[in-house]
């Protein structure tokens, strides 16, 4: 399977990741690199095999829903690019404007 | 003999029989900070102030608490209240965490003095530390090469004596490579056996905290503070810990010590193969029984690794955006307002690993990549658990080769992925490892590394206990190179 510019381009989107076609060009071939390596999994006979996404059994931690001390709007926002009063503020979400 | 050359353990004896005050380890740690690190750059930030703050409040508090008065390093992708956290990232620079990691609260509790934030290939991806934003940093035994990765900073500020222990990182070899390297003790406990909250996620099932030390002794006793459940972490396994301290003197005699054989082969430096061999003959002096163990399945952890942590990767640094903290390029729209901030603050590893994630769990190829591997991690638990059932503790190299040169695998991705071959099958299986010093080949040290069963930690310490015994190889120090 051989991974072509125009993939990149369209992970790199999903990314959110900007890159000029020259940095697109480099990151196809060293991907392609390691995709090809990684095709060595296509050896294994894996029918009947259960996927392991965990090595220790996973269940839901549950707790009583009780309200406890948070760490309050002054510490929240203390990282904040670009604070407006108790809020983050952000550019415009509706009508994105850069296509892909 | 300066202070900040002792063991913790030592300094402990002589802070509890009043022989020393925790001020006179600082002391000793900066002076020797401050000679080392225009050389070494272990640091991202050395926080003396704090540290030496810290020691004074210590002088009339309880000296048996369990790391009193003890200079501690943290890798700087574990939070902290008033430091930085950059994780070795442009894009976390400016971070300052509003709240205290559990390893950094217990460190607190226990008495610890931390002396400042370690070096880190960036977001915790490599194997060198040179994809660290800030700097690379340098191998105390040899200027000119790699401290390896990607917990590089703590590995050569414990080797350089800039800090008694230090707590890294290992998600796929990223304690056990660098203790490699360095010629220091380093140990990944069982995945869920240390709290990770506040540790920066990189690969969330593989993501474990673990210590370094320049003796077994001292890791034990690091990992008595460190372990535990933790409500904060429903990953963090719910038992009552072990002392590991007091597993360490039980002695090798009557184990069953299991040789990878499929660790020992291509790729792997003569030098290596030599000095992890004749590990061998030392714990059969010990009284332990070798066994050859096949294990075919270990060559495809790699490529299944390269699918499985950066999957996990591209989700979890989808929260570096520019909107709640680091830095913000700015951008008319917020789409385009992600893509430069993510563009201009990752560095080039990390963006490969997010893009190769992205795309083996993209539409047309989760079953192609992800899902296969996932399929072949199961292989690889199931050919441990029947290793296991033979053999008490396995043994193999910690890394195919010793120390390597900066710049020398920087331009190479699959290369410098190399130097994990034989570490990543234990995150897979979420298994102990640690690596411990073995010798020199070269002048350079080669680790042994020891891989237990689930919560196995007690008999890799006290087998790692029994090698120090044996060889006579202990707290190796690369002071005449240096000084």
């Amino acid at each position: 399977m051989k991974l072509t510019r125009e993939e990149v381009r369209e992970v790199a989107y999903l990314s959110r990741i900007e890159m000029t076609d020259e940095e697109l060009d480099r990151m196809t071939g060293q991907l392609g690199a390691i995709l090809d390596y990684a095709d060595m999994l296509n050896e294994l006979d894996l029918e009947g095999v259960e996927p392991t996404s965990h090595v220790i059994p996973m269940k839901n931690v549950m707790r009583e829903d009780v309200v406890k001390e948070s760490c309050g709007v002054e510490k929240a926002l203390m990282n904040a690019p670009d604070r407006f009063g108790d809020f983050f503020r952000v550019p415009k979400v509706i009508d994105e404007g850069e296509g892909h | 003999m300066e202070l900040c050359t002792k063991t913790a353990s030592e300094l402990i004896g002589m802070l509890r029989a009043g022989e020393i005050d925790p001020i006179d380890i600082v002391d000793s740690t900066f002076k020797r900070i401050n000679d080392k690190e225009p050389d070494v750059k272990a640091f991202i930030a050395v926080l003396e102030e704090s540290a030496r703050k810290r020691a004074e409040e210590l002088k009339d508090a309880d000296r048996s608490l369990p790391l009193y008065g003890i200079p501690v390093a943290v890798k700087d992708n574990m939070c902290m209240e008033g430091a930085q956290t950059t994780c070795g990232s442009k894009i976390l620079t400016p971070f300052e965490p509003p709240y205290d990691a559990t390893v950094v609260e217990k460190l607190k509790a226990a008495g610890a003095v931390i002396v400042g934030k370690t070096n880190m290939d960036e977001f915790a991806m490599g194997s060198s530390c040179e994809w660290s934003a800030h700097h690379p940093t340098r191998n105390p035994w040899d200027l000119e090469r790699a401290p390896g990765g990607s917990s590089g900073g703590s590995a050569a500020a414990v080797a350089a004596c800039e800090c008694a222990m230090s707590l890294g990182s290992d998600t796929g070899g990223s304690i056990r490579q660098p203790a490699s390297l360095c010629g220091v003790v380093g140990m990944k406990p069982t995945y869920g056996a240390v709290s990770r909250y506040g540790l920066v996620a990189f690969a969330s099932s593989l993501d474990q905290i673990g210590p370094f030390a320049r003796d077994v002794r001292d890791c034990a006793m690091l990992l008595d503070v460190i372990c535990g459940h933790d409500p904060k972490d429903s990953t963090s396994i719910d038992r009552e810990p072990p002392d590991h301290v007091a597993a360490l003197d039980a002695g090798a005699a009557g184990m069953t010590v299991g040789m990878i054989k499929d660790l020992f082969g291509e790729g792997v430096e003569p030098g290596v193969r030599e000095r992890v061999s004749a590990a061998a003959e030392v714990f059969e002096k010990m009284g332990a029984k070798i066994k050859e163990i096949e294990m075919p399945i270990v060559k495809y952890a790699l490529p299944a690794y390269y699918l499985i942590a950066p999957a996990e990767a591209s989700s979890n640094l989808a929260r570096y955006d520019g909107v709640q903290y680091g830095m913000r390029e700015d951008a008319d729209d917020i789409v385009s307002m992600f893509r430069k901030t993510r563009r201009a603050g990752f560095g080039a590893e990390v963006k490969r690993r997010i893009m190769l994630g992205t795309y083996a769990l993209s539409a047309g190829y989760y079953d192609a990549y992800y899902l296969r591997a996932l399929k072949v991690r199961t292989l690889i638990v199931k050919e441990f658990e029947k290793a296991f059932a033979e053999c008490d503790i396995l043994m193999s190299p910690t890394s195919p080769s010793t120390a390597f040169k900066l710049n020398e695998k920087i331009d190479d991705p699959l290369a410098m992925y190399m130097m994990d071959i034989c570490t990543i099958p234990v995150n897979l299986a979420g298994l102990p490892g640690m690596s411990i010093p073995c010798g020199l080949s070269d002048g350079l040290p080669v680790g042994l590394q020891l891989i237990g069963p689930t919560l196995g930690e007690q008999a890799l310490l006290r087998a790692a206990r029994a090698f120090e015994i044996g060889s006579g190889i202990c707290g190796m120090m690369p002071g005449e190179k240096m000084d």
